[in-house]
């Protein structure tokens, strides 16, 4: 059934059922991707998916909703009979309303989709990748994580007052985790990954040559006596950071008592004013971006920090009509809606004069920790809390020289990270989940030895 | 033409399939598979949330799909559809087959399929034992007004989420079995505040195969155990970072075995050359006092299972006895790739993924220490009576974060501390288990890993680490 189809049915069977108001959203995929182990095929997949979420307004106004991947005659109406009985269970104390922007026009760029180069030809590429990554160094022995994929899929949402988007895109992915082994010292890994809207867009050299110099540089390394640092953060890690406590932004969670912002909480000081922090979805870089949201909502640039200050939260349909604002594309598809950023980018202002600019992290000669990636987010982040306690992966700079931390975590305060930042470095750097450049900060708790 | 149409010519859920099973194996053996598996799932979930004193989320879904793995040597391709008619299904096998390229003439046998092993038969009136979502709400509702016990707790809530799994598993080794699934979670949360202090705390219940369970939760327990653990916590300082010897609770301190130990001994870990313990069958890799378990078979645990996802029934697999290595957690592939026999650990979230070595209830065996044993043998220390989360990295190293710890000082639990993450690897630190208590229990989990997120149970009695590194601040 393709998605007009459906939309006729969900009308067809919302009008057996007395229904008079409902959405929808569905999403259509086919994924390929492949795995490799020193040389041979080890793991092809194929998959078909398809899911479809049909939300519901009984007489009362209150919302039901039901997910299903039987996208036939028979579960469209079982979805629909599904959610008209949920609905009888809606939240009478926050309404849920259809976006009044869902019928708003898209500015719809080129949309670059490719078409698929098959798993054989995936296979090719990965083994020749698997293969280069081992010659690269005589210490890789192996790529225990690897992964080249490719997706295509559909996303749909449709409501009964008549509004309707579809788009369709591409997507492909490579992963290469390599593993260092040398004699008398732990193995080391690292590595890499790109995306492409297509396997013949992503730069395969490049992806082996950072997995490659980024697992040496592991090679030499050592323990690092707890205490507290200088910090450089790595656009990546600054990155990770900044997703892992946008709550502090977020509407909902805010209306749900786990954010450390509040409702007042627009134009409080977090950073420097140097700071400017966007949420920008429709980012040319964005290789997974979406011209809408759950809610059908238009995705858009919208500036979260601005001179260090917060400027917007995100919303959804009901948290912008409870803050008495616009929705901002960020809302998901439930029963009770979700709201999430898209794609962050962390920019130097124009107030930059409190930043000290000789701290630079191809050029400063003084003691400071580099963290490179931050690891195990679920688990050592407190978003409610505003703590954070991550291992990560990183080297030690001292005396002009740079050694690899064998293994160690830094703890600190999100806000006092924020207001503690000394230095953001000129130049940016695109990362798969947004665009940052290097972030210093003063003075985080490193532990490492005793 | 719709799929719901062509009912002559798909899988139906709870008739007879072994003719159209049949043909599709036997198609697929044809065209030069040395082994074809197809998994077929049929679901009926819901989830419901309450936050503070009213229900915000009710969500029911509803799904269908086939997974198709075919080997071909070692290696091997996987096919996944919603698609249950003949058609979809036959077209699946033959890009499976087309994946992997296979040309040679070489032909294996397939003799049809074995007996229907039916594990369902006594579990299809679960569905209407189950509580209502009526029923489900009201009791959230009780128990998130247990936790509204003074003005500092500003967040509660309550969740509880039921899956129905019904699955038909077949293969060319003439495995053919049904099973029906059924898992049940409850969970507490609460975030209390005063001033600039802020604490959480939370708790999740859960079973398998008992439709009851719900009803019998006793959620004042719950709620009180979550409230003191928020309040214990609110005024914490946070703990300075270093070496220490540690003493981990009993039930989810058993997270730490399950992550810096569990995973390394699943197969997947030997085929990728990430486990150090890949040679060392029958050597010492833990200390003496430990023994650890990995099975399936707990009646009502959360990991346990009539069968797994490749048709095999669980076994109970010593992983470890007093200290030495004795077996692998293993799956077909990993027995294919690494020759470590099968543990009926084939596991998969759903017909998505194709089935890989999972642990299911996996403990650390009781000592015969108390627990005031473990804490008196401490000068200076800390004690986790609560663990959040944890990973293992490539090459071994774990942490997990510690939401409720105290300190030890002259063998007696002192103030609360907030933080600490424990970090290490598995080699080193499973060693420097010395004391075991003799209170082994367990608690529920999710696992996520290669096929996907699973439900586990992890346990232990309380344990004593003797040294390791606390991140803090």
């Amino acid at each position: 059934m393709n998605s007009k189809e459906i939309t006729t049915q969900i009308s067809k069977a919302a009008d057996f059922l007395n229904l008079k108001k409902w959405d929808y959203g569905a999403s259509f995929s086919n994924d390929y991707s492949v795995q490799v182990d020193k040389g041979e095929a080890k793991q092809l997949k194929a998959s078909q998916k398809q899911i479809l979420t049909i939300r519901v307004w009984n007489q009362s106004n209150l919302v039901g909703i039901t997910t299903t991947s039987d996208i036939s005659e028979s579960g469209i109406k079982k979805a629909l009979k599904q959610a008209n009985i949920a609905s009888d269970f809606g939240n009478k104390n926050e309404t849920t309303e259809f976006s009044p922007l869902a019928k708003d026009p898209i500015k719809v760029k080129e949309v670059k989709k490719r078409n698929p180069v098959g798993i054989k030809k995936l296979l090719t590429l990965l083994r020749g990748a698997e293969v280069k990554l081992i010659e690269s160094h005589k210490s890789i022995k192996s790529v225990p994580y690897n992964g080249l994929s490719e997706s295509f899929f559909e996303r749909v949402y449709a409501n009964s007052e008549g509004a309707f988007r579809c788009y369709s895109k591409s997507q492909a992915a490579l992963y290469l985790y390599a593993r260092a082994e040398e004699k008398d010292k732990k193995p080391r890994s690292s590595g890499c990954v790109k995306l492409g809207y297509g396997a013949d867009d992503i730069d395969i050299d490049s992806c082996i040559k950072e997995a490659s110099n980024k697992t040496i540089s592991h090679l030499n390394y050592s323990s690092i006596k707890t205490d507290k640092y200088l910090i450089c953060f790595s656009p990546e890690s600054f990155l990770t950071i900044i997703n892992a406590f946008s709550s502090m932004f977020n509407a909902r969670s805010i209306l749900d008592g786990v954010s450390l912002s509040n409702k007042n909480s627009i134009g409080e000081k977090l950073s420097t004013e140097a700071l400017n922090i966007y949420d920008d979805g429709l980012h040319e870089k964005n290789i997974s971006s979406t011209p809408f949201d759950g809610e059908g909502t238009p995705t858009k640039r919208l500036c979260l920090i601005n001179r260090g200050r917060i400027e917007n939260f995100i919303h959804s349909e009901s948290t912008a009509r409870i803050f008495k604002t616009t929705p901002t594309g960020h809302a998901g598809l439930g029963s009770k809606v979700s709201v999430s950023p898209d794609w962050i980018v962390v920019e130097k202002s124009e107030a930059n004069l409190d930043l000290k600019t000789s701290l630079d992290h191809s050029t400063y000669e003084g003691e400071f920790v580099y963290i490179e990636e931050l690891n195990a987010i679920h688990a050592g982040v407190r978003a409610s809390q505003g703590s954070f306690s991550l291992p990560f992966d990183g080297w030690l700079y001292k005396n002009g020289k740079k050694i690899s931390i064998e293994s160690a975590t830094v703890a600190g305060d999100i806000k006092y990270l924020l207001k503690n930042i000394v230095n953001i470095e000129s130049s940016q750097e695109v990362t798969t989940s947004g665009i940052s450049p290097h972030i210093w900060v003063n003075e985080l708790s490193i532990t490492g030895d005793a | 033409m719709l799929s719901s149409q062509i009912k002559s010519n798909e899988i139906v859920f709870g008739s007879c399939n072994r003719d159209l099973l049949e043909e599709i194996i036997f198609y697929g053996i044809g065209l030069g598979a040395d082994f074809l598996e197809i998994f077929i799932e049929n679901t009926d979930n819901s989830s419901v949330l309450a936050e503070e004193d009213f229900i915000t989320s009710v969500s029911p879904s509803f799904g269908r799909g086939a997974g198709i793995r075919i080997f071909k040597g070692k290696k091997d391709g996987f096919v996944s559809t919603n698609d249950l008619t003949k058609h979809g299904l036959m077209r699946s096998v033959s890009q499976a087959i087309e994946m992997l390229d296979i040309i040679d003439n070489k032909r294996e046998v397939f003799k049809g399929l074995n007996k229907h092993r039916d594990y369902s038969l006594s579990k299809k009136k679960w569905i209407n034992e189950v509580p209502s979502i009526h029923e489900i709400s009201e009791k959230l509702l009780v128990s998130t007004k247990s936790l509204k016990k003074n003005n500092k707790i500003i967040t509660r809530k309550g969740s509880y989420s039921r899956n129905l799994q019904e699955v038909i598993i077949a293969s060319s080794d003439g495995t053919y079995v049904s099973d029906i699934r059924l898992h049940q979670t409850v969970g507490l949360n609460v975030i209390a505040s005063d001033a600039q202090y802020r604490s959480s705390g939370s708790r999740r219940f859960g079973s398998s195969g008992m439709p009851n369970e719900f009803r019998l939760w006793d959620h004042e327990k719950a709620a009180n155990d979550v409230f003191e653990s928020s309040m214990n916590m609110l005024y914490a300082d946070y703990v300075d970072a270093g070496q220490m010897p540690v003493v981990l609770a009993n039930k989810f301190g058993g997270v730490i075995f399950h992550e810096a130990c569990g995973h390394l001994l699943e197969t997947t870990q030997i085929e990728r050359g990430t486990t150090p313990f890949e040679n060392k069958l029958n050597e010492k890799i833990a200390h003496e006092s430990v023994t650890a378990i990995d099975e399936g078979i707990s009646e009502g645990s959360f990991g346990s299972l009539s069968v797994d996802d490749e048709g095999m029934e669980p076994e109970k697999s010593v992983l470890i006895k007093d200290g030495i290595l004795k077996k692998f957690i293993s799956d077909r592939a990993g027995e294919l790739r690494t020759g470590h026999k099968r543990t009926g650990s084939g596991r998969r979230q759903n017909y998505s993924f194709a089935a890989a070595s999972r642990m299911r209830n996996t403990y650390i065996a009781k000592g015969e220490h108390s627990k005031e044993d473990l804490i008196s043998s401490i000068n200076e220390g800390l004690y986790c009576k609560s663990m959040g989360g944890g990973s293992v990295g490539a090459t071994g190293q774990f942490n997990f974060a510690v939401e409720e710890g105290y300190l030890i000082k002259n063998g007696k639990l002192t103030s609360p501390v907030k933080g600490a993450t424990l970090i290490g690897e598995a080699k080193e630190v499973m060693p420097k288990i010395s004391m075991c208590g003799n209170d082994l229990e367990l608690a529920p989990g999710f696992c996520g890993s290669i096929s996907g997120s699973v439900n586990v149970t992890v346990g232990q009695p309380h344990i004593k680490v003797d040294s390791i590194t606390v991140g803090g601040r």
